[in-house]
């Protein structure tokens, strides 16, 4: 373990550099959330991830965000445990029937101001899945959405773009607090 | 008979799936003595006009959430079954046999009546169905005295999304995209099988260049999954370090199957007549580089993995799975060869190309989390030596055939060995192509209950680790 940690001070760094915030979501965030200057929650978001019924696929990917390549931490994105600690919600797969109560209840478990991001085609409108019996369709058929976030699975570039999209509304100073 | 030569051993249950008629059983002959290609597969159909069939959950116990299956879906009865609960059926669809007679519901919720522990000082534990982690949803519910578990059981049935129902009717390409997303972490498995149902429905013979190819992206899906799952391990015993170092591994895979076949995880690059991508030499470069890269690294990881003490005492002799648990469930993948059942379906089967490739199929005793931990580093390491072969052999030609409908009633099944373990395709094709009725039998089944004995005695503490160890799949379990 020693050779492991020695080598990691002089091996070159893995993480990348910051992606540019995605400039069509920075575009339905501002649609989405108003100007009104406020700032609420500085540079900083905790986010609770929910699986509303996806295939995984979407979930490799998000746990992606963690490994050093990405590092999500360093721009103030920490994911968190409970839904009481977290500003955003981001929830993934079609809605099924099954799991609808869960995501409902785990919104109105989470304190407001509040966002949810909807992460994957299938969150979206029921991807693939829409249509069926036990599926209630995309995330916004059970619960208000900010943000979409596209891919099947989204990549996590395009994940990070997404939610850095959404920090840089937070600094703007979104006003959070009209949302119902 | 079928019944009682189950409780026998005669056979494994390979899978068990309703129509609307008739329930249909996958016998597996698992008596292959690890040599390859001697395995074979049946199946038994058991005709119910009356919406009835005798329960094979009472003579074989792996049958039980198969049978409450049926009878969610399709309305027939398992006649004499120990278990009447619903399963997949949470009372939320606004129906009732979604896939039999279909009938409009309307009664209020019902709560799920959960099996009983008494006794002084218990107390339970309810968990999830939406999980602390970034994990899919699922409930457990833990009966603890103190910090020891006394019982633990599941409450699947989450993230059913109805697959076979969008499945019927549906034209193969459609079909073949949602074969490749019933499990995410294996969907270039879950194509293969799908595929290659097709293809024996069909009787298509596919290019072996084809063959190759997708026993090369199998391969890539499989290391990437060890990769992830052993830091995952190590991580929810606290030791943070390898889970970061690991995870830099499974990142490198990624983009190299991105960069050589156009996505991270290679979704849908399987398909039915072959694949739809492929592999030049640059690619093949990066591949070997690849390769290079983890065989540098991952022997050290390996090395800090067994020689860290703090690590070991937290994984040998946890969520220890009795090897003759394993055997009556046929549970395959790294949880059956961390148990002593030596099954692989790409030994026992030897599907092409893996007929002409070496390797061999580690096989463990002592079923606790470290003997699944080494089943799957001794599988990373097989993987490699794979793909150095398909690297050096893959011969060249076309990649796909065209797929015609037969103009007939046809079935075709398959078995392949995905990371988590064998799955099941079954499905029977219309004259004009279209699917009359496809079952994916994910290797979870046989799985997840097994989780409830490995857990038994342990402490709370110590079940995200079982957990991880098994890494059952929610989604491919719930369909």
């Amino acid at each position: 373990m020693r050779k492991l940690l020695f080598e990691s001070l002089i091996k070159p760094v893995l993480t990348e550099p910051r992606p540019d915030p995605d400039q069509a979501m920075l575009a339905e965030l501002a649609a989405a959330l108003g100007q009104s200057a406020r700032q609420k929650l500085g540079r900083s978001l905790s986010i609770r991830e929910i699986d509303a019924g996806s295939c995984n696929g979407c979930e490799l990917e998000i746990h992606a965000l963690n490994n050093p390549f990405y590092d999500i931490e360093r721009f103030g994105l920490r994911f968190v445990a409970s839904p009481r600690h977290a500003d955003v919600l981001l929830v993934t797969g079609p809605v099924t029937k099954n799991m609808r109560e869960a995501l409902e209840r785990t919104y109105n478990a989470t304190p407001a101001p509040k966002w949810v991001v909807a992460a994957g085609d299938c969150a979206a409108d029921g991807g693939c899945f829409a249509g069926s019996y036990a599926v209630a369709g995309g995330v916004s058929a059970v619960i208000p959405v900010d943000l979409h976030i596209p891919g099947c699975p989204p990549p996590p570039e395009a994940l990070i773009r997404g939610l850095m999209a959404l920090v840089e509304n937070a600094r703007h100073g979104a006003d959070l607090t009209a949302r119902p | 008979m079928l019944a009682g030569q189950l409780a026998d051993g005669r056979w494994a249950l390979a899978g068990m799936w309703g129509e609307a008629e008739a329930v249909n059983l996958a016998l597996l002959d698992s008596d292959s003595g690890g040599v390859a290609d001697r395995s074979e597969l049946a199946i038994a159909t058991l005709p119910c006009p009356q919406g009835q069939f005798p329960s094979i959950a009472l003579h074989h116990a792996p049958a039980h959430r198969l049978e409450r299956a049926i009878n969610d879906l399709f309305g027939l009865e398992p006649v004499g079954a120990p278990d009447d609960r619903l399963w997949l059926d949470h009372g939320r669809w606004g129906v009732h046999y979604p896939l039999g007679a279909c009938t409009k519901s309307t009664e209020a919720l019902q709560p799920y009546v959960f099996l009983g522990a008494e006794g002084e000082g218990l107390h339970q534990i309810p968990v999830g169905p939406v999980h602390a982690g970034i994990i899919e949803p699922g409930h457990f519910r833990f009966t603890a005295n103190g910090e020891t578990v006394v019982r633990l059981e599941e409450r699947l049935g989450y993230t059913h999304k109805g697959i076979d129902s969008l499945m019927a009717g549906a034209p193969i390409d459609r079909a073949a995209q949602l074969a490749a997303r019933v499990s995410g972490d294996s969907t270039v498995a879950y194509s293969i099988a799908f595929a290659r149902a097709i293809e024996a429905a069909l009787g298509v013979e596919i290019p072996d260049r084809a063959h190759w190819l997708r026993a090369l992206m199998a391969e890539l899906e499989r290391i990437a999954n060890h990769l992830g799952d052993i830091g995952a391990v190590c991580n929810d015993a606290a030791f943070a370090l390898m889970h970061a170092h690991t995870s830099v591994l499974r990142e490198r895979v990624l983009r190299t199957s991105n960069d050589c076949f156009g996505h991270r995880l290679m979704m849908d690059k399987a398909i039915p007549g072959g694949v739809n991508v492929d592999l030049d030499a640059r690619g093949m470069e990066k591949i070997r580089s690849l390769l290079a890269v983890i065989r540098e690294e991952f022997p050290r990881l390996i090395d800090l993995y067994d020689e860290t003490a703090s690590l070991q005492d937290r994984t040998v002799g946890t969520g220890f799975l009795a090897p003759a648990l394993a055997r009556q469930y046929a549970c395959g993948g790294y949880i059956g060869r961390a148990s002593g059942r030596s099954f692989d379906a790409r030994r026992d089967f030897a599907y092409p190309p893996y007929d002409s490739l070496r390797f061999e199929v580690p096989l463990f005793k002592e079923g606790d989390v470290n003997a699944r931990m080494w089943v799957r580093i001794r599988e990373v390491e097989q993987s490699l030596g794979l793909i150095d072969q398909i690297l050096t052999g893959i011969p060249s030609g076309a990649i796909s055939v065209a797929v015609q409908p037969a103009g007939r009633i046809c079935e075709g099944v398959s078995l392949v060995e995905g990371f988590r373990g064998d799955i099941l395709c079954w499905l029977r094709l219309d004259p004009d192509g279209t699917i009359a009725r496809c079952h994916l039998r994910d290797p979870s089944w046989f799985q997840w209950p097994l989780i409830e004995a490995a857990i038994e005695g342990n402490i709370v503490a110590d079940f995200p680790l079982c957990n991880k160890s098994f890494n059952c799949s929610y989604s491919g379990h719930d369909i």
